[in-house]
């Protein structure tokens, strides 16, 4: 068996792998909550919990609709995109006048409530859901195997954020919420209409997670706890990569999986805190995060 | 700023007059948190007072510097391990066991603070969160905090040689002594020059550096007394309840402190401690009901947001039209 620094290759590539998996969902939840953060400024607590509902709408359509994972990659980002304008619309919008941590606690409050009713309905033991038909099966690469369904994983979840990322830096419709970022009073008097501006991205932001939700159904299994432990984490990825950074939010959310997944493989033990112990150290030294700027 | 619902009182306001109810109001707390264990279960009173010093604690940042720490359990929790560790493994008496747990905390507190003091308003939640989070991982897989299991059966142990704290009702007024003194020692801090200063920071920031106050140095004293009591409180919790666990670390319990504060009212004297007392008692009463604790917590939080943004005790002292 070949061998990398002590370590057989087989161990290491599979740990890449799951890091790079991990990677995918950092990347696609945390560039959700920059997007919101940078156009809303605030921290979208419920984002683990509408992840959850992802996950949880694929499953639905799939029991009760008969809808396999191809409708639900395209219909459970829309439902739950929409639950999250209703929240914006309703309780979101009251609190841009005051200090924007009351917007954390509004939605820390949300995500409390939808995780705990879930959990009324349905426990805390995972459903499963299963990996469609075409991406059963793995490819051997020569030096691991390579399952399909993780492979359409990364390589979704990268699509995704470069589409985003293509969206808000190159297109016009991006100008516009960039600048709204800026300056969202002066946007406003251009005649662009920012409150229904604000109300769709974060929309999008939540159907970023629910999209991310669907993917890791089949992966991890349907939990009504699934994203209340790793959206801290996300947490941490966000204030790595400089808050309200779209593409900090993508490279970080990437880089960080891996380093995670190799910590499993050097150094077991300290594998759940890595992310933590260098948010710390960027702290000291960057206090805006990799990418972020002084706001 | 937090308290921009603007009800906080000016800063100028006459230290006399409000000072007066103040005076009563709490004279009326200590009556009724002396009467009180001859009616109520002593236990539930106990952890109910736990967990009021731990919200006030926490309130001297949120209510008096503006800062929203997310991530408070750690000191409570890092507490409760150490005098839990020093009355049963390493055989301290309690009084002991308990300075042991706040000074822990303590030090946490300077670490993370420094850490997490150079950033502000949202920045600041999340940074405490995640290193709260990170403290939370190295309790799970430390060898002495026992994991899942937490430190059990802590003896309580003869407090000072003289009072022996396995007699409910010796427990109770040691816990209500320890409670009034860090209660006291913050309202101190609040109403000193050091506590107009904070305040001043709150407000307006840059003008307070201008004045030549350094903001940091300031908020990085509160955060360590506010780590100190919160400490306190979770060394005391420990001995009580004979337990360590790690419900006391995880962020959930960062997230009932912040629930107790906003519920009594955000920079009031009083309120956290009436906070405190309803969610243990809310707690207590759903505690059958599983999972409906944290909807029912959730729906509060966003009641609370949305229209109830005083408290319950901020109201009240609008009503009567004094800080309580």
């Amino acid at each position: 068996m070949t061998t990398v620094f002590g370590i057989p290759t087989q161990a290491l590539f599979g740990q890449l792998l799951i890091g790079l998996i991990n990677g995918s969902f950092y990347a696609m939840l945390s560039l959700g909550l920059s997007v919101i953060f940078g156009l809303l400024n605030i921290i979208n607590f419920a984002h683990g919990a509408q992840y959850m509902m992802g996950a949880f709408a694929a499953y639905f359509l799939l029991q009760w609709a008969g809808l396999g994972y191809w409708w639900a990659l395209l219909i459970a980002p829309v439902v739950v995109g929409l639950i999250g304008v209703v929240m914006e619309r309703t309780m979101l919008k009251r609190l841009y006048a005051l200090d924007h941590l009351y917007g954390l606690l509004l939605t820390f409050g949300l995500a409390l409530v939808i995780q705990g009713l879930f959990r009324n309905q349905f426990g805390s033991s995972g459903l499963p859901f299963q990996i469609p038909p075409e991406l059963t099966g793995g490819r051997n690469l020569g030096f691991m195997i390579l399952p399909n369904y993780r492979a359409w994983v990364v390589g979704f979840s990268l699509m995704t954020c470069l589409a985003t990322w293509y969206v808000i830096e190159r297109t016009k419709l991006g100008a516009y919420l960039r600048a709204a970022t800026e300056n969202p009073t002066l946007v406003q008097a251009f005649g662009v209409n920012v409150p229904r501006m604000i109300t769709l991205t974060y929309g999008f932001g939540v159907a970023l997670a629910a999209l991310a939700g669907v993917l890791a159904a089949p992966i991890y299994q349907v939990n009504p706890l699934m994203g209340a432990d790793l959206i801290i984490v996300v947490f941490a990825v966000v204030v790595i990569g400089g808050m309200g950074s779209i593409a900090g939010s993508i490279i970080t959310g990437f880089a960080l999986g891996i380093i995670e997944g190799l910590t499993k493989v050097f150094y077991p033990e300290a594998s759940n805190t890595v992310i933590f112990v260098i948010m710390a150290l960027v702290l000291l030294v960057r206090p805006t995060g990799l990418f972020g700027r002084d706001r | 700023m937090v308290t921009a619902s603007g009800t906080a009182p000016p800063v100028h306001e006459t230290l006399t007059v409000s000072g007066r109810h103040q005076v009563t109001a709490f004279a009326v707390m200590v009556l009724l948190l002396v009467v009180a264990p001859f009616f109520i279960y002593p236990l539930f009173l106990m952890k109910a007072l736990c967990f009021a010093l731990f919200a006030c604690a926490f309130n001297l940042l949120i209510g008096y510097v503006g800062l929203l720490s997310f991530g408070h359990a750690v000191f409570l929790g890092s507490a409760g391990y150490t005098s839990a560790h020093a009355a049963k493994v390493w055989g301290w008496p309690p009084e002991l066991a308990i300075l042991g747990g706040t000074l822990t905390a303590a030090a946490l507190g300077i670490v993370i603070g420094a850490l997490a003091i150079r950033s502000k308003g949202i920045y600041f939640a999340n940074i405490t969160l995640a290193l709260a989070q990170m403290t939370y991982f190295f309790f799970l897989q430390a060898k002495f905090t026992g994991g899942e299991d937490g430190i059990q059966a802590v003896p309580r142990g003869v407090l000072l040689r003289l009072f022996d704290l396995r007699g409910v009702m010796t427990m109770y007024f040691v816990v209500l002594a320890i409670f009034l003194a860090g209660f006291l020692l913050l309202y101190r801090t609040i109403h000193s020059p050091f506590g107009q200063v904070l305040k001043a920071i709150r407000e307006h920031e840059p003008r307070a550096i201008s004045l030549g106050y350094s903001a940091e140095r300031y908020k990085l004293a509160a955060f360590v007394v506010s780590a100190t009591l919160s400490g306190l409180a979770g060394g005391t919790k420990a001995i009580v309840f004979q337990l360590a666990s790690l419900t006391d670390v995880h962020w959930t319990m960062s997230g009932e402190v912040v629930l107790m504060t906003l519920l009594g009212g955000l920079g009031t004297v009083f309120g956290p401690v009436v906070g405190a007392f309803i969610v243990v008692s809310l707690e207590n009463y759903l505690a059958q009901l599983g999972a409906w604790v944290t909807v029912v917590q959730g729906v509060i939080f966003v009641v609370c947001v949305l229209t109830f943004r005083r408290g319950v005790v901020g109201e009240l002292a609008r009503l009567i039209r004094r800080p309580l």
